[in-house]
């Protein structure tokens, strides 16, 4: 066996050990390079930023579970960061029960860093079945929706909700996704009720949704770890966030770069290695 | 009384709904608002049925003796003694039933999913390549996007960013989009035949 | 590094995954196992508190608001596929539930789906445009009636037809490249999340 065979049919584990050193080494040894603002971040940033204190709320739909929180996670924190520094009153939604833990995870660790109060500045909404029947009847009611929030208060009863009823005093729905779930929020809410959607997606459907912003069925997308670094950028640089903030989708992204090269790299050899095997047996 | 009476409750339901989309007569909303909260309702008594179907996978296996039996006993004291913490114990903050989530469900479920990056480095190796000229293309613009979306692409090339926002917004949102027009299409096409009783597989046989 | 036992036994169960790279093992297993354990009983708990309790329980036993019996019979027939005999009984739930459904997706899907993206194509080129953008435009909407075209089966793709669809073929290719780069970038995002919370919030050698 020659070396082009030996590199063709090199063990998986060989390349798992890279991967495994490039994500490590630029987390232990960050380089720190800067991230550039995509123009849909730098959207729904502006879009959530106009929007006045104590006025209409931003409903933050938790449309994820731990598979894709690396990613969504660090959306999900910098918009909440975002929306507490404003004094916007924010709407936690998980419309699947494993979504509801995200919710928990990311309302302990940033709201304390503001002063904010459930009921007051956030309401926890709880998990009712029925993932399209529940965003329609939120339309109608959100009180005769939920009833309740997750903390087992009445809806009613809460200060933040005397002046919310429905989406009409919603600015906008941020879904933050690992589904299709967004496309829905577009179709079923924003047809019917003519709410306003943003979207914060894993990197996978980053690219499908082109479509959906360039008919405004989107305000603005936060598309992968990127789009979270772009996002906790842009918060910190606004003067958003309070000292010792941790840009946890930033420091990843060292670790990403070092890891594109090597898949790069790694796709570049194969294809070599192959293709000169191909010459090989045809002159044979 | 089993086929025709499901058949005629989808129908008249979804040409119900169909209709109150147009009008928006109060008498309308109002029964629209109560289809909603019965589908919530409804909803509850179906995830109940999923649950129940993970409890006779594993006693079955057990029974049986099959292969792994013995972790079937690890998920089944996980679901029951999860369950008890929350209902006996309670949600609040700070819960132990919060701390299950955040250091058993969390870490487990994203390391699972953390996997795929080592597998598909190792695939993209293996598999990934230039064989025809439409091969290539998806090749080419898969390396440009990998190398214009982090930051060492930006840095090298200061222009690549545009570039791929270009790509995404116009050739890469076509395709999208017609596909997207496919399967819009294709969703409302199957509902039409759900409502109008051709296509019975949900049903189920007998 | 970490003093919390719950921190040390999720950097366990992370490492217990992790493990199913070198092989399939018993400790991937367990892990997987008490996985699915912890999480049906998650799903248990929240659909108790947040649906059961105040949807079904608290209106009828505590309100006596009977009519929500309605819904709840319709719901508790689901329950009749335990029994073989009267199992059929849980297609009225399921097409109530599928006829709603299908019935406020229908017109939205034609607004939503259809009309807003047929839209955004056909107004995509309008006078007063750059050059620029003009024929970015234009390739935008080739690529949407030869992507069309491409899974239109009912017409033979021969001739011009067949041109169109080829066309069509190369367009997706690209944007099948583009889903890829952007793959990797989501696959590597997940594995650098737990990488940091093994460094970071287990050993704390990272800030």
């Amino acid at each position: 066996m020659n070396f082009l065979e030996k590199m063709m049919n090199i063990d998986r584990r060989w390349i798992y050990l890279l991967v495994g050193i490039c994500v490590l080494v630029p987390l232990i040894r960050p380089v720190g390079l800067p991230t550039s603002i995509t123009p849909y971040t730098r959207a729904l940033f502006d879009y959530v930023d106009k929007i006045p204190a104590d006025g209409p709320a931003v409903l933050i739909s938790f449309d994820f579970d731990p598979s894709t929180s690396p990613e969504l996670q660090p959306m999900a924190q910098s918009i909440l960061r975002h929306c507490f520094a404003k004094d916007i009153n924010v709407m936690c939604l998980g419309l699947m029960p494993t979504y509801i833990g995200m919710i928990d995870i990311a309302l302990s660790n940033v709201k304390d860093e503001y002063g904010a109060v459930s009921g007051e500045d956030f309401v926890f909404l709880p998990y009712v079945p029925g993932v399209t029947a529940v965003m329609l009847s939120m339309g109608e009611s959100i009180k005769n929706t939920f009833i309740r929030d997750y903390y087992g208060v009445l809806i009613d009863s809460l200060p933040m909700m005397q002046h919310i009823r429905n989406y009409d005093d919603i600015a906008i729905v941020v879904s933050i996704s690992g589904s299709a779930m967004p496309q829905s929020w577009a179709v079923l809410v924003g047809t019917t009720y003519h709410v306003r959607v943003g979207v914060g997606t894993t990197a996978v459907s980053a690219a499908e949704y082109y479509s959906w912003l360039q008919t405004g069925q989107f305000v603005g997308m936060l598309g992968g770890l990127k789009g979270a670094a772009e996002y906790e950028n842009l918060i910190e640089s606004k003067g958003y966030t309070i000292e010792g903030f941790r840009k946890v989708a930033t420091k990843g992204m060292d670790a990403q770069s070092f890891v594109h090269i090597l898949m790069i790299v790694l796709i570049i050899i194969g294809n070599i290695a192959f293709f000169s095997l191909r010459k090989r047996s045809r002159q044979i | 009384m089993k086929r025709q009476f499901p058949l005629a409750i989808a129908f008249i339901c979804g040409i119900g709904m169909i209709i109150q989309f147009f009008i928006p007569h109060p008498v309308s909303q109002r029964t629209y608002q109560e289809v909603l909260q019965w589908q919530i309702i409804v909803g509850i008594f179906m995830a109940i049925i999923a649950i129940r179907s993970l409890f006779v996978v594993h006693i079955d296996k057990i029974k049986r003796k099959k292969e792994g039996w013995g972790y079937s006993f690890i998920t089944l004291f996980a679901v029951l003694f999860t369950a008890f913490v929350g209902i006996r114990i309670g949600i609040g903050e700070d819960s132990l039933f919060n701390d299950l989530y955040a250091y058993i469900i969390v870490p487990m479920q994203s390391t699972m999913f953390s996997l795929l990056a080592f597998y598909m480095a190792s695939a993209a190796y293996r598999a990934f390549k230039a064989r025809t000229a439409q091969a290539t293309l998806l090749l080419v613009v898969a390396l440009i996007v990998m190398f214009g979306r982090v930051p060492i692409g930006e840095k090298v090339a200061p222009w690549l960013p545009a570039f791929i926002e270009w790509i995404l917004m116009y050739p890469n949102m076509a395709a999208q989009r017609g596909i997207l027009l496919g399967v819009g299409l294709g969703m409302i096409a199957t509902s039409l035949k759900i409502i109008l009783g051709i296509e019975r597989g949900y049903l189920g046989g007998g | 590094m970490s003093l919390s036992p719950w921190i040390w036994f999720a950097a366990l169960l992370t490492l217990c995954t992790f493990s199913f790279l070198w092989r399939d093992n018993p400790f991937y297993k367990f892990a997987e196992h008490l996985f699915v354990g912890v999480s049906v009983g998650y799903t248990i708990t929240i659909l108790y508190w947040n649906a059961f309790l105040p949807r079904v329980w608290e209106p009828i036993v505590i309100n006596h608001q009977f009519y929500v019996l309605l819904p709840t019979i319709l719901g508790i027939l689901s329950f009749a596929i335990f029994f073989k005999k009267i199992s059929w009984l849980i297609r009225y739930p399921i097409a109530f539930l599928m006829g709603a459904a299908c019935g406020i997706s229908v017109p939205r899907s034609f607004q939503g789906y259809i009309f807003r993206h047929m839209q955004g194509t056909i107004t995509a080129i309008s006078p007063g445009q750059s050059n620029l953008l003009l024929i970015s435009n234009i390739i935008m909407v080739i690529g949407v009636i030869a992507t069309l075209l491409y899974f239109y089966f009912s017409i033979e793709h021969k001739g011009f037809i067949g041109k169109v669809a080829n066309v069509g073929i190369w367009y997706i290719m690209l944007a099948f490249g583009a889903g890829f780069g952007y793959t990797v970038m989501a696959r590597v995002s997940l594995l650098i999340g737990r990488l940091q919370f093994l460094l970071h919030d287990w050993l704390g050698v990272i800030d």
